[in-house]
């Protein structure tokens, strides 16, 4: 049985004067799924998840959200929320005004418990009372979460979500969205951070200048026809040196004397080469001590991508 | 792109609801109520007033220039009209810069219109709760004023009759219902302002200008006022009914000039409303790095209120046939004998003579400026007025002098000439003690229509 959609699109294409700023991208989020928007700065990832908020229509193609068509600005079904620009707060009221007032707007009947279910599940109950003004930029990221959080989604569109977060704020906002996914709501987000579209998200859409380069499950990007770097550290690196040298489309990638005194190897691959080189690795006995990209398959295949996008222009 | 397709017969959600025109009120009022400056001006416009007209009427030197300002020591009114006058030249329209004139561009600076649209999807709704909470806020300021001013004059000064502004004396009830009604008009020119300043809020975005806008436009048109302009033109712009509250004071009540001055500050709060709805719903809130500001403040916001302000000239000129000054000598002497023979049956009251009456006294003015080398019409401070009555069982008939400087939107300062016994000195030795001599110095208002 096929999966339901929370989002559907299809040919969107979206102007601004002569900037085309979306040109025919299509896009399938299903629902509980946490889906990576990637891209360089002017991709349209702001101009896609600004259609998906309902706060632009498309000047062409269709789209359907929570599996309602939307045809005019502001006409997103309920259940979608979430941010672009920033969180929108504002600074006079403290953290808890702020999500009350919005509660109140929204004719959210959430209660107090609610608003400090809220705060608690994006770490801010210590800062409840203390007006947002004096809040990090971190910290305003995490209350913009708990104040989408107040509508309980179906839906959340997040425009940089971990912009200014520390670890542990990462980590708080990470384990939200885990837990929201993991409930069935569908989670949209973009972000500049390779590591943390990896660590969330199980499926990843690449756009360059308006259009979708890639769109799909991140291992699907990692098994694709692109040579990555590897890094190898083994228990005899002068025979896994010749190893990876005998092994077909196995490419050693010379890294100076400090490379080999360190017995680190780096070789270029594809992945079935590079699994045939660790299975003659272990066939000659030689422990396999470490093996990692050099950059993460993404941001590999963003740059390469993206730079190809750019060259045809 | 990911493999899957839309399972159809899934649940389908239903389209988002709006929020109520009544929630959003509410959500603006929270916020406005929020900032620290909207707070501090709330409670100074409870507070300064009564402290202001307590002080005041507590010193021996008075406001003379304002107003009623001479009159704050004789009756607690005189402080909600000397205050209201303040109000009209430097409080409101610094209010209603604040308030209305930053409530749509707070949220271009804290860059919070998408989350509201998201929040709200009506731009018509978010704009209609904003203007009711920018209104509200306003109507709690000017209500403070009313009161905090009003209360403190009853309270230090009494609850006294008011020497109008033609000198006839109004009883404490009369004065009350006219204090009242006199701060109720200039709601009017407030809430053209205010329109003004959503305006403003809404073309200039960001820029400072927007915040500016109402006192900006304020100063301009006071200054406009101080020019020997056209009565018509003088009409045309809002802020004269923030003088035109002076004639409830007259008897009878020169009620024409204030109520085109209310009519027209309503047509330009509507229309300046108008303009800041029209120009906000077909904003394109998916670019923010335009908030709107630039070419489109003239074309959209400045050059419409020109074009109302010409219309309004060609709609009042002939309809009221007032195209010149509206500063005759006979308007003049008019007012002046008015003002003199009222003022003098309460010096005669206050001097414990017998009584006399309007009648009695026939009083006549003759009005002439530069010494006659002059035109005797519009404003100046070259006017000299010689005013004569008769006093019943005397035979011959008194006189007086007056120098007049009479200011281009009708009101004028009556500074006695002699002789000594009439208006020569300042204060009069009543049965009660000094008292100031309502004929040495007095106050008129010219009816420009």
């Amino acid at each position: 049985m096929d999966t339901p959609l929370a989002i559907r699109a299809r040919g969107i294409t979206k102007s601004f004067g002569n900037v085309v700023a979306l040109d025919g991208v299509d896009l399938d989020v299903a629902d509980g799924q946490i889906h990576g928007l990637v891209g360089p700065n002017g991709a349209g990832k702001t101009t896609l998840l600004g259609l998906l908020l309902g706060l632009a229509v498309a000047d062409r193609g269709s789209l359907e959200i929570l599996r309602t068509p939307v045809g005019r600005a502001l006409s997103v079904p309920d259940g979608v929320a979430g941010f672009v620009d920033g969180p929108g707060l504002y600074p006079s009221l403290t953290a808890k005004q702020n999500l009350l007032a919005l509660a109140a707007l929204r004719g959210l009947d959430t209660g107090k418990t609610g608003i400090d279910e809220a705060l608690h599940q994006v770490g801010l109950t210590d800062v409840a009372d203390d007006r947002v003004r004096g809040f990090s930029l971190g910290m305003r990221q995490r209350l913009g979460l708990a104040a989408a959080l107040l509508t309980k989604p179906r839906l959340l569109v997040l425009d940089e979500p971990s912009n200014g977060l520390d670890p542990a704020g990462k980590k708080h906002v990470h384990g939200v969205l885990d837990r929201l996914a993991g409930d069935g709501t569908s989670v949209v987000l973009s972000s500049h951070r390779m590591d943390d579209v990896e660590a969330l998200c199980s499926e990843v859409t690449i756009l360059a200048t308006g259009r979708v380069v890639f769109s799909g499950p991140l291992a699907k990007l990692a098994a694709e026809n692109r040579e990555l770097d590897y890094r190898l550290v083994t228990s005899d690196p002068p025979a896994a040196r010749r190893s990876a040298l005998d092994t077909a489309g196995i490419n050693v990638v010379d890294g100076g004397s400090a490379q080999a005194d360190t017995g680190v190897l780096v070789v270029r691959a594809l992945v079935p080469a590079l699994d045939e080189l660790v299975a003659r690795l272990v066939r000659e006995e030689i422990a396999l001590r470490e093996l990692a990209p050099l950059v993460s398959p993404l941001e590999a295949a963003f740059l390469a991508l993206t730079e190809q996008q750019e060259s045809n222009r | 792109m990911t493999a899957t397709t839309a399972e159809l017969d899934a649940p389908v959600t239903p389209a988002a609801r709006r929020v109520s025109v009544a929630r959003g009120y509410r959500f603006e009022l929270v916020k406005l109520l929020s900032q620290w400056r909207v707070r501090l001006l709330v409670l100074a416009c409870w507070i300064a007033p009564a402290i202001f007209v307590a002080g005041v009427s507590q010193q021996s030197s008075l406001p003379v220039d304002t107003l009623f300002g001479r009159w704050m020591h004789a009756t607690g009114w005189a402080g909600p009209l000397v205050v209201l006058g303040f109000s009209g030249t430097w409080a409101l329209p610094v209010l209603t810069s604040i308030v209305a004139g930053d409530v749509f561009a707070s949220e271009d600076r804290l860059g919070t219109w998408r989350h509201l649209l998201v929040a709200v999807r009506s731009p018509r709704r978010i704009f209609a709760a904003k203007a009711l909470a920018s209104l509200t806020v306003l109507l709690v300021m000017v209500v403070g004023l009313t009161c905090s001013s009003s209360v403190a004059g009853i309270v230090v000064v009494g609850n006294r009759p008011l020497v109008g502004i033609d000198g006839h004396v109004l009883s404490p009830g009369d004065a009350a219902a006219k204090v009242l009604l006199a701060w109720i008009c200039v709601l009017a020119p407030t809430l053209a302002l205010a329109a003004i300043g959503l305006l403003g809020s809404v073309v200039l975005g960001r820029s400072p200008m927007g915040l500016l806008l109402p006192a900006v436009v304020a100063l301009a048109m006071q200054l406009a006022q101080l020019l020997p302009m056209p009565v018509a033109l003088r009409l045309a712009l809002p802020s004269y009914a923030f003088i035109a509250w002076n004639g409830l004071f007259a008897s009878p009540a020169q009620l024409g000039p204030l109520l085109i001055g209310v009519v027209v500050s309503l047509v330009w709060a509507v229309a300046a409303t108008a303009l800041a709805y029209v120009l906000f719903v077909r904003r394109d809130f998916t670019n923010l790095s335009s908030d709107g500001s630039g070419r489109r403040a003239v074309t959209a916001g400045l050059l419409p209120l020109l074009g109302l302000v010409g219309l309004t000239v060609a709609v009042l000129a002939p309809a009221t046939g007032a195209t010149g000054s509206g500063i005759e000598q006979d308007k003049v002497q008019r007012s002046v004998v008015t003002a003199f023979a009222h003022l003098y049956r309460q010096q005669t009251a206050e001097l414990n003579r017998p009584a006399v009456t309007e009648a009695q006294l026939q009083t006549t003015a003759s009005c002439n400026r530069g010494g006659g080398l002059v035109e005797a019409h519009g404003p100046g401070n070259d006017w000299r007025c010689t005013v004569s009555w008769h006093l019943p069982g005397a035979a011959v008939t008194a006189t007086a002098i007056y120098q007049l400087d009479v200011t281009p939107n009708g009101r004028y300062v009556a500074d006695g000439d002699g002789p000594k016994e009439v208006n020569g000195y300042f204060l009069v030795r009543t049965a009660a003690g000094d008292a100031p001599n309502p004929l040495w110095q007095f106050d008129g208002a010219i009816d420009l229509l």
